[in-house]
């Protein structure tokens, strides 16, 4: 059994903390206790939510005290293991033109590498899908290799980006789904709607899902906007393998 | 053919709430919903609809709406505001209605709300609700995320809000007796749940000073100003979770109460988090009001919610007919020292306003 410590953020709240660091294996057991009480359908649990190192229990305290669902927690950390489970692979396109692709340059230069390196190690590796917050679908994902993970978030965020920036900052990449002011520097955009309002509200990732990017060039970029555009662009996973998430 | 609310002009930040939609967060949707539900439920209960349909949430400065294509019943709850019913669009004086009440609106006429005083947010409900399709089962206004209510957006001059019915029922118009809707004395809250990014005398100080509101129409979060709460650990953490009313501490060591759009998850410590019972009160309060927390501990936050709930399915209980014949408002006139004496505006009597 992990180590853990439930905190308490207010009383429609608990948080199960795993740790204080960014790590696939604590992230393994937030997804492993988010999918066993969701499972579980404890009355008075409102909704789960992921974080990188954390879980909060959202919950009406009218019909579980606090005490309950700290007693029902512990109770479902005992048997807890990082479970199998079906995991989502993505190959997601993203366009890493320095046209739209404002700091890959700067990037390159502060790491000593080239942007086409840059580029290669970035699309080299498997991220894993920490959790989605900030704004809707957007998605947290990790982990950047070494060589990229050195960069803190600029101290002065930029006012507007582009939906599907994407994002690089310490050892984690991220899309922006909307236009939104951000403070990571951006590597690539991707034409992939992450955030979909029509026909129906809908977002493209969950946590414990697996992303690769996938490079294409400026004219494949506008002519996959296009489509994303007109509702034509359908992106499914590339494989769903059983398997521990993180 | 459904009645329509043309907006003839928007207010301040106007949009469309309902209880707001839990279970997507996961996915970085925000629960949304009303600042105040507790003026949301009242504003619904005084024209006969269920608490959780959506009404119009006023920010500060209310809209000017124009009838058409049918009648409604509207109902006004939460900060004070000069309320006007205009006979037509040409119209500049129009009779005076109080809030906390249900007033029937005839084909043409015009409501207008001014300004509000002695609180941040009014609601205006309207009998059946609006005709908006939900998203993810709720019809409230996110605006970052630009999804539900109308068009993903506050509202703007030329909307036209379609209603679910074409003209009122037989119910009468009601008032609202006894909703106590004034600012606490302290605002409870629970330490953490990152207690341990702050050093004792931080925590104690933010119990022991008084902050005061320095933002507003900001659903998301209401910026304090006040002492200033230092970290034991810097002002970063790893991100994780925000309950309803989580005081999170960025680095300018000031608190932000996060409200009704608070964001998912966060990356700065929280110090305490308001309670459920206590957080519609604090989400009304205006720019400059003044703010203190107490500390109370789980127990006494179940216990209050419990009076909380108790609360809110006793607001049925206090609505009663607003009486329209004279014989019956003469009395209460009377009581006001509005007739027969000096006429003492500041009683307020909404009655004799609509005699006139």
């Amino acid at each position: 059994m992990p180590q853990f410590r439930v905190l308490p953020a207010g009383d429609t709240a608990l948080v199960v903390e795993f740790g204080d660091h960014i790590d696939r294996r604590l992230s393994s057991w937030v997804l492993a206790l988010a999918r066993r009480l969701d499972g579980a359908h404890v009355a008075g649990v409102v909704e789960t939510v992921p974080t990188i190192r954390s879980l909060i229990v959202h919950y009406d305290p009218l019909v579980l005290s606090a005490d309950s669902l700290k007693e029902c927690i512990a109770e479902l950390m005992r048997g807890l293991h990082a479970a199998r489970d079906v995991v989502r692979h993505w190959q997601l396109p993203a366009c890493y033109d320095p046209e739209i692709a404002p700091d890959l340059g700067s990037i390159g230069e502060r790491a000593g590498l080239s942007p086409a390196r840059v580029v290669e190690l970035h699309i080299a590796t498997v991220f894993h899908v920490y959790m989605l917050g900030f704004l809707p679908g957007m998605a947290y994902l990790g982990d950047l290799p070494a060589e990229l993970s050195a960069f803190p978030r600029m101290a002065t965020p930029r006012m507007k980006v582009p939906a599907g920036s994407v994002g690089i900052a310490n050892t984690l990449t991220c899309v922006y789904p909307v236009d939104t002011p951000a403070g990571w520097h951006l590597i690539a955009r991707s034409p992939v709607p992450f955030f979909s309002r029509r026909p129906e509200v809908t977002t493209l990732l969950r946590p414990g899902d697996k992303v690769t990017f996938a490079p294409v060039s400026l004219r494949e970029y506008e002519q996959l906007m296009a489509r994303a555009a007109s509702g034509s662009l359908s992106i499914e996973p590339v494989e769903e393998t059983m398997g521990v998430a993180a | 053919m459904n009645a329509v609310l043309r907006v003839l002009a928007p207010g301040l930040l106007t949009t469309v709430q309902d209880l707001g939609r839990p279970g997507y967060q996961s996915l970085g949707i925000p629960v949304g919903g009303a600042l105040d539900p507790v003026s949301l439920r009242a504003a619904n209960a005084l024209v006969g609809n269920e608490p959780q349909v959506g009404a119009l949430e006023v920010a500060y400065m209310g809209p000017t709406l124009l009838v058409e294509d049918g009648e409604a019943r509207l109902s006004f709850v939460g900060a004070d505001a000069s309320i006007e019913i205009l006979s037509d669009e040409m119209a500049t004086r129009g009779r005076r209605i109080a809030s906390m009440r249900s007033v029937r609106v005839r084909r043409g006429e015009v409501v207008r709300v001014g300004s509000l005083t002695r609180g941040a947010v009014l609601y205006i409900a309207v009998e059946g609700g609006f005709a908006i399709a939900p998203v993810l089962g709720s019809v409230s206004t996110y605006l970052r995320g630009a999804i539900g209510g109308w068009e993903g957006r506050a509202l703007t001059a030329g909307d036209c809000l379609p209603l679910q019915r074409n003209e009122p029922s037989e119910r009468e118009d009601c008032e609202i007796i006894g909703l106590d809707l004034a600012p606490l004395a302290r605002y409870r809250a629970i330490v953490g749940p990152q207690s341990d990014h702050f050093s004792a005398a931080a925590i104690e100080k933010f119990f022991d000073s008084e902050y005061v509101v320095s933002t507003g129409a900001d659903r998301m979060g209401m910026r304090l100003k006040g002492p200033v709460l230092q970290h034991a650990r810097g002002f970063n953490i790893i991100s994780d979770g925000i309950a309803p009313g989580s005081v999170q501490v960025p680095g300018n060591e000031q608190p932000i109460v996060l409200l009704a759009d608070r964001q998912t998850v966060g990356g700065y410590p929280k110090i305490a988090t308001v309670i459920s019972a206590d957080l519609p009160a604090i989400s009304r309060l205006p720019i400059g009001a003044k703010v203190r927390f107490a500390p109370v501990c789980i127990e006494e936050a179940e216990a209050a919610r419990r009076r909380f709930v108790a609360d809110i399915e006793a607001l049925p209980g206090k609505i009663v007919p607003i009486r329209q014949s004279i014989g019956e408002l003469t009395p209460r006139l009377f009581d006001c020292n509005l007739i027969g004496g000096v006429i003492d505006a500041s009683a307020g009597a909404p009655e004799l306003a609509e005699l006139q």
